[in-house]
């Protein structure tokens, strides 16, 4: 039987000449960023109808763990990405902020929906108009409620900021969310292309 | 069991259970004064309703002149009671004057204990009191809110939608 | 003292549990008592759980209202004694949008799209029951197309289907079974495939209006409706053996969260709840609307009123619904899929062009709506959660006076301090689950 060597006694037969085919190396800021992005774990903030989609989106057809993301962490203390689905109410904005809060840094949020971008069809009293009056809003995402499609749009523009570097940057100025808006796109059977960062 | 009387004198309403009935698209309604209301129900509660299926209120603030049968005094409010029977597979509804004055009108908790969340409800929405019920707090809104939402005269808060002519402002992808 | 100072505090508002040795003993008969109809003397005879003489202090938690269990921003305030649940207290609230205030401004074409958003696991149900509110109060009744007829039947009863498959999806996710998320959201993918083909969205069509649905079924439906038939039966035995077999699905489900018929008369509950208890009352059975006294289908009944039964029971209803579904496809008529009232219904786009009249009525009808007569009127279907009623009240002009929409799970959650008393705290997860609220209509 001829001799079938592992991977790992490859590498210890190339010895310190296999450094050049056998290791990477980047910068540390490089890597961190794009572990961030392929690993962000959202705490589960299902509000209404958008959170039915938020959960198809997470199911086996249109699915959210090719993006690292299948994880709902119930804790906000090990989420990173914070995404409102659905609508918000007055009641219900104390304990936005509260989630919000106990999320550690880095953290983002995905306003997702009409509803929670600005009140949607609900322009009453018992809305709030827009979630970004509680939180800091990186990335909104239109629709009533939107297609998986739209969601993973938004969530896919959100990790190329967060690899590209803008969005730690940002909120080390201000404080502010990056305020990115996306255009929906329409359930329908024909692949959309988009584009996404800036490289 | 009581059925609908039509009386020899045309201009009195017709009578079930001793309350005014009038005919609503094909469904019956009953009139009971705020006094007879808690009668009624251990009455219909005897008679096979046993399910509440629907207690709510309106506020008639703006729409006093609504129709309704002869010797009932119209108020502000209304509490209307939808009532079921599986056995007889009929639905009975029951609307109550309830004067703005005095918005005060006895629980049903006791006969249907399924009322209490709805009684809560209106009482959040309209201010109308519930006397004897067990819980009544607001259930909807905040417990430190002011005023009564479906209140005619409550502001729904529309806020004017504002458009901005310069769409080159927000950075779109 | 804003709310959240009250949350931080840890002091609970008036909404919240008040611990049992603070409560009246008149006050907690009266929990216990009036559910079962009995007098305060036969209820004190009952007597209450068993105080445990080395817990002398029972502790009080708050679940909720985010949390990955509830079925949406659900609050409960829980009294524990060791595991034991003393009391329980649904707060709600937390999705409160204002609905029936909206409802007031927006005219009657409008409506179904705000109705339609209440309960949001089966949109085209809430659009029926406004339909048929607001037809009954215009006296069209009775000429609604017989095609639109079929068309509300089988739209509704595909969206039976897909709520019930969410329900078992849900429900094993909470019982810890969680593949069985992944496979309920399987199906649930095509009917919503279905919809978007016919209605142009996969929720909240806003599809059913009065006057009949909004547009005609597309070319090939019949085809689709076959390939869904064909798929979700031997997938439903697939979970039939998952599920309803196995020692672990039952031990965790039966005996558990249990309610008897009077109470759950008593407390106004409907639809699988009611079901459950072995009172066979189905509203499409027993006070049919639509055409389905036509149709041939059983009524699904429990005898224990446990959680089992009711997961049984929606299981089973989505193979009656599959049953109603062949019969329509049978059946279903050509003709008009809204009636040709002008008043009403739009008129067709190709119209517009030719008849100035046409273009009055479609300006009319979409700007300041159609007026519907005075009067009120209490419509109700049965949704996969149990009675939906539509209360609207209107005043002669385009816009309801009133328009108060009957919930089912608002009157079912009632049910829950009732079926979580004297059990376990690991129950409560079940319990709810098996009650299946769905909190856009409870906070409507």
């Amino acid at each position: 039987m001829s001799e079938q060597k592992g991977i790992v006694q490859h590498l210890l037969d190339d010895g310190m000449n296999g450094l050049q085919h056998n290791a990477i190396t980047a910068r540390l800021e490089d890597l961190v960023k794009w572990a961030r992005s392929r690993s962000s774990w959202p705490a589960s903030f299902g509000l209404a109808c958008c959170a039915i989609e938020m959960m198809a989106t997470g199911a086996a057809h249109y699915d959210l763990s090719r993006f690292g993301m299948e994880v709902f962490r119930a804790s906000p203390r090990q989420a990173d990405i914070m995404i409102v689905a659905g609508r918000v109410s007055q009641k219900m904005a104390p304990v936005l902020r509260q989630v919000y809060d106990q999320m550690m840094e880095p953290k983002w949020v995905i306003s997702m929906g009409v509803c929670a971008s600005s009140g949607g069809m609900f322009n009453n009293y018992a809305i709030v108009q827009g979630v970004d009056q509680v939180v800091p809003v990186d990335v909104y995402a239109p629709g009533c409620p939107p297609t998986p499609e739209t969601l993973i749009h938004a969530i896919e523009t959100l990790h190329q900021l967060i690899e590209d570097g803008q969005l730690m940057r940002r909120r080390q100025e201000t404080g502010a969310g990056a305020n990115v808006h996306v255009t929906e796109i329409p359930a329908g059977a024909q692949p959309v292309p988009v584009i996404l960062g800036t490289r | 069991m009581s059925e609908a009387t039509t009386p020899e004198d045309a201009t009195a309403p017709a009578e079930r259970y001793g309350v005014p009935l009038s005919d609503s698209r094909g469904q019956q309604v009953l009139h009971p004064t705020r006094d007879g209301y808690i009668r009624l129900l251990r009455t219909l509660l005897d008679e096979t309703f046993t399910m509440c299926a629907d207690l709510t209120a309106v506020d008639y603030l703006l729409h006093m002149n609504r129709e309704l049968p002869a010797g009932v005094v119209p108020e502000r409010f209304e509490v209307v009671v939808n009532l079921l029977s599986l056995q007889r597979r009929e639905r009975l509804r029951i609307r109550v004057q309830v004067p703005e004055t005095d918005p005060t009108i006895a629980s049903a908790f006791d006969l249907y204990p399924g009322s209490e969340a709805m009684e809560r409800e209106v009482y959040d929405m309209f201010g109308i009191t519930f006397t004897d019920h067990p819980d009544l707090t607001r259930i909807l809104m905040p417990e430190d809110w002011e005023g009564h939402p479906l209140r005619k005269d409550d502001d729904p808060s529309r806020i004017p939608v504002q458009f901005s002519a310069d769409f080159t402002k927000r950075g779109s992808r | 003292m804003s709310i959240v100072d009250v949350i931080r505090d840890g002091n609970e508002p008036q909404q919240g549990l008040k611990p049992r040795s603070e409560i009246t003993a008149r006050e907690l008969l009266r929990e216990v008592g009036s559910v079962l109809r009995m007098s305060e003397a036969e209820a004190a005879k009952l007597g209450d759980i068993p105080v445990d003489p080395t817990e002398d202090q029972t502790m009080i938690i708050n679940m909720g209202p985010q949390h990955p269990s509830t079925h949406g921003v659900l609050r409960l305030m829980l009294e524990l004694q060791g595991e034991t649940v003393l009391r329980c207290k649904p707060i709600i609230g937390y999705l409160h949008t204002g609905m029936e205030k909206t409802g007031e401004q927006l005219t009657y074409m409008q409506g179904g799209t705000n109705v339609t958003r209440m309960d949001y696991l089966s949109p085209l149900n809430n659009e029926l029951v406004f339909s048929l509110a607001v037809e009954q109060l215009l006296g069209i009744e009775g000429d609604i197309p017989e095609r639109a007829v079929w068309m509300r039947m089988l739209l509704s009863e595909l969206n039976r289907m897909s709520s019930h498959l969410l329900f078992l999806a849900t429900n094993g996710m909470d019982i810890g079974a969680v593949s069985m998320m992944i496979y309920g959201w399987r199906e649930r993918e095509e009917v919503l495939r279905f919809f978007q083909k016919v209605t142009g969205l996969r929720m909240n069509h806003n599809f059913i209006r009065p006057g009949g649905v909004a547009a005609d079924l597309p070319a090939g439906w019949r085809d689709d409706v076959l390939h869904l038939l064909e798929m979700i039966p031997p997938r439903l035995e697939e979970y039939d053996i998952l599920m309803t077999g196995q020692p672990i699905w039952r031990d965790r489900l039966q005996g558990v969260g249990v309610i008897t018929a009077d109470e759950a008369q008593a407390l106004g509950a409907t639809g699988p709840i009611l079901r459950s208890t072995g009172v066979p009352w189905d509203l499409r059975r027993d006070m049919p609307y639509l055409h389905y006294d036509q149709m041939e289908f059983d009524v699904v009944v429990g005898s224990y009123g446990d959680a089992f039964d009711r997961y049984a029971i929606r299981l089973n209803e989505v193979r009656e619904s599959i049953r109603i579904v062949h019969q329509i496809l049978d059946r279903m008529p050509s003709g008009d899929y809204r009636i040709q009232n002008k008043k009403v219904t739009p008129p067709p786009r190709a119209r517009i062009d030719e008849s100035m009249e046409a273009l009055i009525h479609h300006f009319k009808i979409f700007t300041e709506g159609f007026k519907v007569p005075e009067g009120e009127v209490y419509a109700a279907v049965e949704s996969p959660r149990g009675e939906i009623g539509c209360y609207i009240a209107s005043d002669g002009s385009p816009t309801p006076y009133r328009m108060h929409v009957r919930a089912p799970s608002f009157v079912n959650i009632q049910c829950l301090p009732h079926m979580m008393r004297g059990g376990l705290v690991a129950d409560a997860v079940a319990v709810i689950s098996s009650v299946d609220p769905v909190l856009g209509e409870v906070d409507r």
